[in-house]
């Protein structure tokens, strides 16, 4: 077993308990944001997308990676996009009178 | 600058936008900080992205330029789709996020191959697979949410065979794979079958499992991405990914207990279907039915309301009217709030989401468990468009296909309104006893123009 996969692996399992903890505490008034958030975190994916397209490798490496650097920063952009605007809707009683 | 500086400058960058991650979900925990953390995450992913294009492994920029521009085109219509779309548009960017995870395992195979290692390969086959049945998954989910397919389960004999043998086949190329890592025509075809069993695994769930389903592919779309991670040792990926698949994961588990049901049931039980059969065989009940104006009588004089919203209020785009009937109630004095089951409409939060959009103040949108004692002293609880989350047979017949899904308890209410089309049964197709109930008024109709008759009669008494 690689030596990188045991590190990526003691990654993982702390960023899982983490993010289980993280998640119990939303706000279930926020679990369409928090999907819609998450998806943009994501699309993160974009960033290993930008390598496999840049490294310019082989022709069938570089398409796929473009189709997949469009792909994950649509992702990006209109998930945080629509978080944005979902979340500047949620107001409390006193916040609407003034 | 040297090579080696730039290295680490790019990968502190990725480790302040992890950090930027976390924090960002910390303050999601309530509406009022939610904003601030979706701010830092904009800017960590903005970080991350920027220092990525600084990598000297990129040696062509003007393609990916061209495609980020492209991309941004496509999210920016896909960030504004109207809140009603919003269930759809989360299945379509799981797919979309999905996709990208498969294409780049794709493309790390044929850049590796013939000279994969068996781990590496079980690595790659393993996170295309489950990329590639999260892909079509959560296209034909989409689908069903913008009803371009029927969202009745679709089912057939011998489906669940069907289905886990065509995972089966997959799992078994993969195998081969590891041991023969050139067979590029048998990569190909695991890929195409993993594609098709993530149509067969989604298209006999009925559309009121949909939210469970979409959180299901909301944990797949975030694992696919974390093994990624594993695939290109990026420990950015493989937090992201883990943190959207904890997410998916947790939400998963909420709206399965919300239901009552395991997740082999909503996968593997084509819930709509199986439950007709035991709907009928009831004697010939009568139910009272009132009109717009007896309904805003009753409404005007009540000191405390609470409305149950379900997926019909969305399907009918009430939400406006609700509002427009809040206020005037409001208005007069009445206390009025809305209980929310966690499973009501297409996806989680999916109602709070609606009714924040008519601007309904969050303060007033109660869970369930939080709401449930409040029945008992509530003069009207008025259900649009909501059936089996207030069903009491779910609390008192053990014969009732649905019995022990937690409920709203609106029959604790003096007085319960049902606002409906008409007297056909719900989506699982078991009849409500609470229809039949003496304090129980029917007011039939749609659930936006029978809103705005109340209202009109609100504002005709001044």
């Amino acid at each position: 077993m690689p030596a990188d996969f045991i590190s990526n692996l003691f990654v993982f399992v702390l960023a899982a308990f983490l993010g289980i903890e993280l998640i119990k505490r939303v706000s279930p008034l926020l679990h369409t944001p928090l999907m819609s958030l998450t998806n943009a975190l994501d699309a993160i994916v974009v960033i290993a997308a930008i390598i496999i397209a840049g490294r310019h490798e082989t022709r069938i490496s570089t398409i796929l990676g473009l189709v997949a650097v469009g792909a994950s920063f649509s992702n990006m952009v209109g998930g945080f996009l629509i978080t944005d605007r979902m979340l500047s809707m949620f107001k409390t009683t006193k916040a609407k009178k003034s | 600058m040297n090579p080696a500086t730039l290295q680490q400058l790019i990968d502190f960058s990725y480790i302040a936008a992890v950090a930027g991650f976390i924090l960002a979900l910390k303050w999601l925990n309530s509406p009022a900080s939610a904003m601030r953390g979706v701010v830092i995450a904009e800017i960590a992913s903005a970080v991350a992205v920027v220092a990525t294009l600084f990598d000297p492994q990129v040696v062509q920029y003007k393609w990916i330029l061209i495609v980020l521009i492209i991309g941004a085109g496509v999210g920016i219509p896909l960030g504004l789709v109207k809140m009603t779309a919003v269930p759809q548009r989360t299945a379509l960017s799981h797919a979309f996020g999905a996709l990208s995870a498969a294409l780049i395992g794709i493309a790390e195979y044929y850049v590796g191959t013939p000279n994969l290692s068996k781990f590496e390969m079980a690595e790659i086959g393993l996170e295309v697979v489950i990329g590639s049945l999260t892909f079509t998954g959560s296209i034909i989910a989409a689908g069903k949410l913008q009803e371009i397919l029927r969202q009745r389960p679709i089912v057939y004999k011998g489906q669940n065979i069907v289905s886990l043998s065509t995972l089966a086949a997959a799992v078994t190329m993969i195998i081969v794979l590891m041991f023969h890592p050139g067979y590029t025509h048998l990569f190909g075809a695991m890929v195409g079958v993993a594609l098709l069993f993530g149509v067969l695994l989604v298209m006999p769930i009925g559309g009121a499992d949909m939210p469970t389903v979409i959180s299901l592919l909301n944990s797949y779309a975030g694992f696919s991405a974390a093994l990624l991670g594993f695939v290109l040792n990026s420990k950015v990926l493989v937090v992201a990914g883990a943190l959207d698949g904890a997410s998916g994961f947790i939400l998963s588990v909420i709206m399965c207990k919300a239901m009552n049901r395991s997740f082999t049931n909503v996968l593997f039980g084509a819930f709509g279907q199986m439950q007709v059969a035991t709907a009928k065989g009831t004697e010939e009940r009568t139910v009272r039915s009132a009109s717009a104006e007896d309904a805003a009588g009753i409404l005007g004089s009540a000191n405390k309301v609470i409305i149950a919203p379900g997926y019909g209020m969305a399907v009918a785009q009430a939400q406006h009217k609700v509002r427009e009937l809040y206020d005037a109630l409001t208005k007069r004095g009445v206390d009025v709030k809305f209980a929310i089951h966690p499973v009501a409409g297409r996806m989680p939060g999916h109602m709070n989401v609606l009714l924040a959009e008519a601007d309904i103040p969050y303060d007033k949108l109660v869970e369930m468990d939080d709401v449930n004692g409040d029945f008992p002293q509530t003069d009207v609880a008025l259900i649009i468009g909501a059936n089996d989350v207030t069903n009491p047979a779910a609390r008192e017949d053990q014969s009732s296909p649905i019995y022990g899904m937690p409920i709203l308890d609106v029959d604790k209410a003096r007085t319960v309104m049902v606002i409906k089309r008409s007297m056909g049964a719900g989506f699982a197709g078991i009849d409500n006893p609470l229809y039949y109930m003496d304090k129980t008024l029917m007011l039939f109709g749609d659930a936006k123009n029978f809103v705005g008759a109340i209202v009109k009669e609100l504002a005709g008494e001044h």
